[in-house]
């Protein structure tokens, strides 16, 4: 019941920042240089004022800019996000084709980044004073402060190029035409090198944050107890001292979730991974409008879900949480 | 023992491969290349942009093709005749020729094309079709042009990219833009769409029922879609890949890629486009509206520097307004050589007061950043005060078509004949605000006006020559653009692939004779 009055007050919000968020978003866009219409027929190579016009005519942004929004609005109203300039495709077929790739390769990312991270920093936790416990920290700061691109770029030269262990580009193999777990298997290769490179930063992040986190729980009077009861010290680490200092790597984690549908946009481009990320640059670029506040709208509408996801982890972590919530 | 058998074995394999060479182009076999950027739509008539052309131009076809040197070629007419006032062309149509789902193509379909589809869509196609009095099929398998007046490059508007012809049948009383089967492009041409996986490939297989016999070899060509030029790079090194048509390298990397084993490359196939690079200067207002100031610039340029080492040296520097694959070049002029004195003197004469201007650089990749870096610095050596200005596609687009620029990089194809691609961006009447590929360095000059439309429309070929060389000692004094360079968009391939580039348009409708060597 808790949950349920929970969820059903954080949808009402979110609703209503969605709704901010679309006009907001429609007033920006429309402050950006560049005309459509231009670029469309730029493309063409050839464009003559009728051109134009059909084009202006055909998009309806020949009309004043409230009806414009008007139109949008009450389009996204009944789900209608409109048609992509560009491609002439409905935006929401557009975004539901390239969704899926999206979130297996932040999904694959995150989980791995996560797992990794909380990993490799109780593991420097556990060995605060050790060689080994320095090395796992050095190398997260490697992997904090290398630049994405190059890391992307370096690990296609290596394992694509010269070692030819892994593909470098795309989500499947093109014509092999594989079907059934030889696709899975074929998928899950392409994967590995941008989910890698995209769960580096946020890995190191985890690291570091389980690491500080942990020490500092271990120094908490409930520790101290625990161990003078003597308990195991491996179930004092897993169930006194990493549980607490899970919270603020939930926060992260859920911040880091939020962004998973646009914060891809580099690996997806250097990976030629066909997801939402790149599809978010082009439309950009091309003044797509429609398509741009069409994923501008499915990204803000991930952020939201996945706040309240965390908020719910939040009090399965600790349920003194939930009380306060309730 | 060893030396003599090696060397015995090398030789008949060398024997087997020159005979392998010299032997019927082998059939199957599918090539990856790349297609840079994604192309919106496929259907070409409906959109004419370049990524569109080099897919589609082997699903559709036109009734013409051009070889290197610009000759019309048969495609989907069999022949031609012009009638000897240059004012009816009568064109008939190859038989037997059926569309990818199975109907015949007859001369409706051309007039079809022709009069309604491309006078409604195809803003390349309406520039021709403004000098057609009427399109008329005399038979099922003949078509006549009739012309208000002679108009000189009228047979090379026949290319697909231009001129499509598109199924009468599916498309006749549709509105076009929403047409069912524009998802599913049907053309004549050697290969049938596929599969499109937006973002990843498109597929095109083999037509079985090509008309031309034998044609095409290949079962299919895949054209992936990677957005990171070093990640194109990277699938050709590889292997993935085994064409990179033009352009969908950064410059910088072609060297390396050419150097390795069993890659070939080549510079024809763009005889048709001939991409021309321009520095639009702003007529209007500001120093650039002086004439000695833009000439100053013309001098000051070192575009031989730019050819070699932002462009490999491939390419050519033009004398003037006319490229070199463009015909009636007037070369009577003398060049504009890199001067950096001529244009002190020039810059001093006008009393150039070091007003500051600005560069707009082509936002399309590395090597255009440099090249307006490079040009910044041949400035300010004679003293222009001049700083650069960055800007992605959209503003590019916006800050020229609003003539918010002093100076600024672009690009545009020749197709051939001065009056398809050249007279277009000095015509007066061609200046509108919008648009950043009219007349956008607003130049005005009635005696140019007048000469450029008598030439287009002037028969024979020898009174429009006469015109043309007069237009151009007038440019070539007024420089209303500067003339950077006619670019070197070279193929690059691996050898195995045969008979890639067999016509001025290249890759565009090169895999219908291309075959596989392995």
């Amino acid at each position: 019941m808790v949950y349920a009055r929970l969820i059903a007050m954080r949808l009402l919000k979110a609703v209503i920042v969605l709704f901010l968020i679309v006009i907001f978003n429609f007033l920006l866009i429309q402050m950006a240089p560049g005309d459509p219409a231009a670029i469309l027929a730029g493309q063409a190579g050839a464009a003559d004022q009728e051109f134009l016009n059909q084009l202006r005519e055909r998009f309806g942004l020949d009309q004043p800019m409230y009806v414009q929004l008007w139109r949008y609005i009450s389009g996204i109203a009944m789900l209608d996000f409109g048609y992509s300039y560009r491609l002439g495709v409905p935006v929401f077929d557009l975004i539901m084709a390239r969704l899926p790739a999206t979130l297996l390769l932040t999904g694959t990312a995150f989980v791995l980044s996560l797992v990794l991270g909380i990993v490799a920093g109780s593991m420097a936790a556990a060995r605060v004073k050790k060689p080994s416990g320095s090395l796992i920290m050095a190398l997260a700061l490697v992997f904090y402060a290398t630049p994405l691109f190059w890391v992307a770029l370096m690990s296609v030269v290596v394992f694509s190029v010269y070692l030819g262990w892994l593909p470098a580009y795309g989500l499947y193999t093109v014509g092999a035409d594989h079907t059934g777990f030889a696709l899975m298997l074929d998928v899950a290769q392409h994967l590995v090198l941008p989910a890698t490179t995209l769960a580096l930063f946020f890995m190191a992040i985890y690291t570091r944050m389980t690491r500080t986190s942990m020490l500092d729980a271990a120094q908490q009077d409930y520790v101290k107890t625990a161990r003078a009861k003597g308990l195991k010290p491996s179930i004092i680490q897993r169930r006194h001292v990493l549980r607490n200092a899970l919270l603020p790597i939930i926060t992260l984690a859920g911040l880091q979730a939020g962004q998973m549908v646009g914060g891809a946009i580099l690996t997806e481009t250097v990976f030629a991974w066909p997801g939402i990320g790149r599809l978010m640059f082009e439309a950009l670029e091309q003044r797509d409008y429609n398509l741009l506040l069409g994923i501008f709208f499915f990204s803000a509408a991930l952020v939201i879900v996945f706040n309240i996801i965390t908020d719910l982890v939040y009090s399965l972590a600790d349920p003194r949480i939930k009380k306060g919530a309730a | 023992m060893k030396k003599p058998l090696a060397l015995a074995i090398s030789a008949a394999a060398l024997a087997f491969t020159s005979a392998a060479l010299a032997d019927d182009p082998k059939e199957g076999g599918v090539v990856n290349t790349i297609i840079q950027p994604e192309p919106p739509g496929l259907v070409l008539g409906m959109v004419q942009n370049a990524p569109t052309r080099t897919v589609a131009g082997n699903i559709y076809e036109g009734l013409l093709r051009y070889t290197t040197d610009l000759e019309p070629m048969p495609q989907l007419a069999e022949s031609w005749e012009v009638s000897d006032d240059g004012r009816t062309y009568t064109f008939h149509l190859r038989e037997g020729v059926t569309w990818h789902d199975g109907e015949a193509f007859t001369a409706d379909d051309v007039v079809f094309s022709a009069d309604v589809f491309h006078r409604e869509l195809n803003p390349s196609a309406r520039a021709v079709l403004q000098h057609v009095e009427s399109i008329e099929a005399t038979d099922d398998h003949t078509v006549v042009f009739t012309l208000t007046q002679p108009f000189g490059p009228f047979l090379l508007s026949f290319e697909a990219g231009t001129f499509t012809m598109v199924p009468e049948h599916l498309y006749a009383g549709t509105d076009f833009r929403n047409n069912e089967h524009n998802d599913h492009p049907i053309g004549t041409g050697p290969f049938k769409f596929d599969n499109w996986e937006r973002g990843t490939v498109i597929e095109l297989v083999k037509n079985e029922e090509y008309y031309e016999d034998g044609l095409p070899y290949l079962d299919g060509v895949n054209w992936h879609v990677i957005p990171d030029g070093a990640s194109r790079a990277v699938a050709f090194e590889n292997g993935t890949i085994d064409v990179l048509p033009s352009g969908t390298v950064e410059n910088f990397d072609i060297p390396r890629l050419a150097e390795m084993d069993n890659v070939c490359m080549t510079e024809e196939g763009h005889e048709y486009f001939s991409p021309f690079a321009m520095l639009w200067m702003n007529n209007r207002e500001g120093p650039t509206a002086d004439k000695r100031f833009r000439q100053a610039v013309m001098y000051a340029m070192d575009r031989e520097f730019a050819k070699d080492v932002l462009w490999n040296g491939l390419g050519n520097v033009p004398l003037s307004a006319f490229g070199s694959n463009a015909r009636f070049q007037n070369d009577d002029l003398e060049p504009y050589d890199h001067n950096p004195e001529r244009a002190r003197e020039l810059l001093d004469e006008m009393g150039y007061d070091g007003e500051e201007i600005t560069i707009l650089p082509l936002p399309y990749g590395e090597t255009w950043t440099r090249w307006a870096e490079a040009v910044q610095q041949n400035l300010r050596e004679v003293g222009i005060n001049v700083e650069t200005q960055a800007t992605d596609v959209g503003g590019w687009n916006q800050r020229l078509g609003d003539w918010d620029y002093d100076l600024a990089f672009t690009y545009l194809y020749q197709y051939g004949d001065p009056a398809l691609g050249i007279s277009r961006t000095y015509l007066s009447d061609n200046i509108a605000k919008g648009s950043p590929w009219n007349n956008v360095e607003g130049y005005e000059n009635e005696r140019v006006d007048e000469l450029f439309n008598e030439a287009a429309t002037a028969f024979p070929d020898a009174e429009r020559e006469k015109l043309y060389g007069e237009v151009q000692e007038i440019l070539h004094e007024d420089v209303p653009v500067g003339w950077l360079m006619e670019l070197g968009f070279p193929t690059l391939y691996r050898c195995d692939v045969q008979n890639l580039v067999t016509s001025g348009v290249g890759v565009n409708d090169g895999f219908k004779d291309a075959w596989l060597d392995r």
